[in-house]
């Protein structure tokens, strides 16, 4: 997030694109409940009738995947009625001539046609968002597992540039992380281009500081595989040997009979977990880690906060925390890792990580701190690109509009979009188990519209097929226009509706990102 | 904006312009017991409890609701004080089980606190009582009316907190209790299950169903962590007895004050489920056989080191994960880097 979470109660104009908030990420739900209390519009774009679209002023009824259309044609509006911020376009980017070029074509009419909402409410919202004193644009996975996910940010980024609404108090581009530690797993290099702070692997003065600091002769220089194309080689025997740590791609990734394919390919696997995954259980060893609250350590949050875990317990049975038993591989493979505890570790981290470089354990016993923090006396950063991007300007990417990767047909006639409920977490590995929530939820269900359940013959609570070119599942039909006409939805929490199976494993060609939130389905009623 | 100057207790003090008495007070370190004032909710002056005397003012005022002024002369703990509230425990105390022995919240508890303070025993307005079921037919909360004090932080925090407007007072009179829309059990309305109301609850008329059947209030500790689920960042208290976590309460955390959602408050369980791993296995013939972790770890350096000297270091890859800490994936990608010699290392981030 470029803002804080506590910022968002203090937009005027909050734009959620693809962010089921309410659901997804409830206690971020409440700051934009809370800006509703004070009186600030919410827009909501969302093929889905979710509780937030509920909340908002308007909610935009997109036809999925057709963002850019939408974004696209709010910055022609803006730009046709002169409502755009040309002290910040001239002052702080580069790149607008071009912009403005490729948003020409992008009428409101153009934009409607493909996006399914009126033109003159794509004018109404892009007045509305342009003329806010603060405005906010929250969004996640929604508009970022497409094909054109990458692009879709890019358009969202260009709007805010666009208006100057970026790089001050409660105002800029708010994606909403959706687990506890991805920024953290992306701030330590657990990526294949990217050393700690986004420190690239090509850059030699940077593998040169690294090799130094881990005393070793020199670091891999090529960029690595994403966790998508190391599947594809583990398909096509190039990957011989995985470790998988606390991941569940064979229900958290698109095409899961290809994934279990490509684990089952694979010479050697070990995968590292607290239970006994879908996955692990295709591995050849099982070592048990601890979970959160059996081991010290810190988490980074969606706004970029560090904060501590805090050891309570002793590890069950034998379980060990996972950096311990990382330390033990590789001590046992010759390179020895040895730390007396998890804040020698962060320190090592503070050394070799500028935006980390003034982040201690001791400092965090005071609370929580958001990077970038370059020194001991920094208090952290609430929100990021005040008076300079990164890069310096901010440079305007325009970008086109494309059609999903795949689109309903005839055999194929519904799009399946995928997303999480209230009641439980991703591949449901802990949000099963917990005596609580599964008895409470137990059930997962097929969102589809009444009028194409009555088409097909469905009625509620009927266990129906949903098939699409890759795999099937049964699941129970719930009748809802949460989901308008064409749409069909569920999560991807539940092992017996592994609704993985079905999704298209096209990527975005930047990002890797997957397009788990459009794929073309069929449905039928189950004998 | 100016300061106020009065005198509590004999004592001259400053407090904000605007500030209410109870928040002077506090601020001078002058404990005023309050039951339906919370510092993150509207100010409600239902209670009572907070009456102090203020010289010039006829009756008792409720600090939480009164503003200071200048001059103003306060008194939290003169006689007249001391014997409303009594009064106003002996009138709660009169329609309150007093099943201390087994409430779950014996120990942590507003009512029983103050009655201590104040020496209220006895049960001078006995008269008729409620007998409302309790309700427990959800996995997460109980609510027993019985208990209810009608303090309104529930409904409050439902409201300003959590935004959702489950609950409210229904009824009159004697009859009026803290209920849903038509008075239906939360599991057929519209709850979320957040527990914010469990949170703020004084007594024990809303608890958390696990945490107060495992635990007397004392017999826990109370570590405070961050809550593992979606990238919010929450943070929230684990209670632990006995090495092992018995439920989630609520802290003062950065991003969420005290609010929590349903994952967060009543989703620890997995910590202790039956089906964690308590031992290596290691898969023999297509079945898994537990293992040492010498064994382990020993066969798990050989089979990569063989893959690597065989088929080069690009032949390996680790998935790392958005689950584990900070200090985790960054050994994850040292091991992957310096060790395995690549940088096939990713994680879910993308999905």
């Amino acid at each position: 997030m470029t803002n804080s979470i506590k910022e968002i109660a203090g937009a005027d104009f909050i734009l959620a694109i693809g962010t089921n908030t309410t659901e997804s990420h409830p206690i971020i739900g409440l700051q934009v409940k809370k800006a509703r209390r004070n009186g600030s519009t919410l827009v909501v774009v969302d093929p889905r009738r979710t509780e937030v679209a509920e909340l908002a002023d308007l909610h935009l009824q997109i036809k999925s995947g057709s963002d850019i259309a939408l974004l696209n044609a709010m910055a022609h509006v803006i730009i046709e009625e002169k409502l755009w911020n040309k002290d910040f376009v001239n002052g702080r980017t580069e790149n607008f001539e071009a912009f403005k070029e490729t948003v020409k074509r992008y009428t409101p009419e153009f934009a409607s046609e493909i996006t399914g909402v009126p033109a003159e409410t794509i004018r109404e919202v892009a007045r509305g968002y342009a003329k806010a004193n603060n405005a906010t644009i929250l969004y996640t996975m929604g508009l970022t597992q497409h094909i054109c996910g990458t692009h879709n940010v890019f358009a969202v980024a260009n709007l805010a540039m666009l208006c100057g609404h970026i790089g001050k108090p409660n105002s800029g581009v708010n994606p909403l992380r959706g687990q506890n530690n991805v920024q953290g797993a992306c701030d330590m290099g657990a990526l294949p281009a990217v050393l700690t702070g986004y420190q690239p692997v090509t850059a030699d003065e940077v593998r040169a500081k690294f090799a130094k600091a881990w005393q070793v002769d020199e670091l891999p220089a090529k960029p690595g595989l994403t966790v998508g194309e190391i599947m594809e080689g583990a398909a096509e025997g190039r990957i011989k040997g995985m470790y998988i740590m606390g991941e569940n791609p064979v229900l958290s990734d698109p095409d899961a009979d290809h994934v279990i394919h490509a684990l089952s390919n694979l010479d050697f696997l070990v995968v590292q977990d607290i239970f006994l995954t879908e996955t692990a259980q295709l591995a050849d060893v099982v070592l048990p880690a601890a979970s959160f609250a059996e081991k010290d350590g810190t988490f980074t949050n969606t706004e970029r906060r560090v904060q501590r875990v805090r050891k309570a317990i002793n590890p069950v049975g034998e379980a060990k925390a996972d950096w311990e038993i990382i330390c033990a591989v590789s001590s046992a493979m010759g390179y020895a890792m040895k730390y007396a505890s998890v804040s020698n570790i962060f320190d090592e981290i503070a050394s070799l990580t500028p935006s980390y470089a003034g982040i201690s354990y001791s400092r965090l016993e005071e609370g929580g701190i958001q990077w970038p923090c370059p020194s001991a006396e920094h208090t952290g950063t609430p929100y990021l690109h005040k008076d300079k991007f990164v890069r310096g300007l901010g440079k305007f990417n325009p970008v086109e509009y494309i059609p999903p990767a795949e689109q309903p047909d005839e055999e194929y006639p519904l799009v399946l979009t995928t997303g999480r409920r209230h009641f439980h977490y991703h591949t449901g590995t802990m949000t099963q188990r917990t005596g609580a929530l599964e008895v409470y939820y137990g059930t997962e269900y097929l969102e589809i519209n009444p009028v194409d359940a009555s088409a097909l013959g469905i009625a509620e609570d009927d266990m129906v097929l949903v098939k699409s070119r890759r795999g099937e599942v049964r699941v129970k039909a719930r009748l809802t226009d949460v989901v308008p006409r064409g749409v069909v939805f569920t999560s991807f929490h539940f092992p017996d509706v592994a609704i993985n199976k079905l999704t298209n494993a096209a990527v975005d060609p930047l990002a890797k990102i997957p397009e788990l939130k459009v794929c073309a389905v069929k449905v039928e009623k189950a004998s | 904006m100016s300061d106020v100057r009065l005198t509590i207790n004999g004592r001259e003090v400053t407090a904000p312009k605007g500030s209410t008495v109870l928040e002077a007070a506090t601020r001078a370190g002058i404990f005023i017991p309050t039951l339906c004032h919370d510092p993150e909710l509207t100010s409600f002056g239902a209670c009572r409890m907070c009456v102090v005397e203020i010289k010039g003012m006829r009756n008792l005022p409720a600090s939480c609701v009164t503003e200071v002024a200048d001059g103003m002369v306060v008194e939290t703990d003169s006689p007249a004080v001391v014997e409303a509230r009594k009064t106003i425990l002996e009138l709660l105390l009169a329609n309150h089980p007093a099943d201390c022995l087994t409430c779950g919240r014996n120990g942590d508890c507003r009512l029983q606190d103050y009655a201590y303070m104040y020496g209220v025993k006895s049960e001078p307005f006995g008269g008729e009582k409620h007998n409302y079921p309790v309700e427990d037919d959800n996995p997460f909360i109980i609510r027993d009316m019985n208990k209810c004090i009608l303090c309104g932080k529930c409904v409050r925090a439902c409201a300003e907190i959590q935004g959702k407007n489950i609950i409210d007072f229904a009824y009159r009179g004697f009859d009026a209790k803290v209920a849903t829309a038509m008075d239906v059990p939360l599991s057929d309305s519209e709850c979320v299950f957040c527990g914010n109301c469990v949170a703020v609850c004084p007594v024990g008329a809303l608890q958390e169903k696990a945490l107060r059947s495992a635990a007397r209030t004392w017999e826990v500790k109370k570590v405070k962590t961050t809550c593992p689920y979606c990238g919010t960042g929450c943070s929230l208290e684990l209670n632990v007895k006995d090495d092992r976590v018995v439920g989630v309460t609520s802290c003062q955390g950065d991003v969420n004050g005290r609010a929590l959602c349903v994952k967060g408050r009543f989703g620890f369980g997995f910590i202790h489920h039956p089906d964690r791993l308590q031992k290596p296995l290691v898969k023999k013939n297509g079945t898994f056989v537990e293992a040492s972790w010498e064994e382990a770890i020993n066969l798990v350096a050989e089979k990569l080191q063989d893959i690597k000297e065989h088929h080069g270091s690009d032949a390996l890859a680790v998935l790392s994960s958005a689950r584990c800490t900070n200090e985790e994936n960054y050994l994850m990608q040292k091991f992957t880097r310096v060790v395995l010699g690549t940088n096939n290392i990713d994680h879910c981030a993308r999905l």
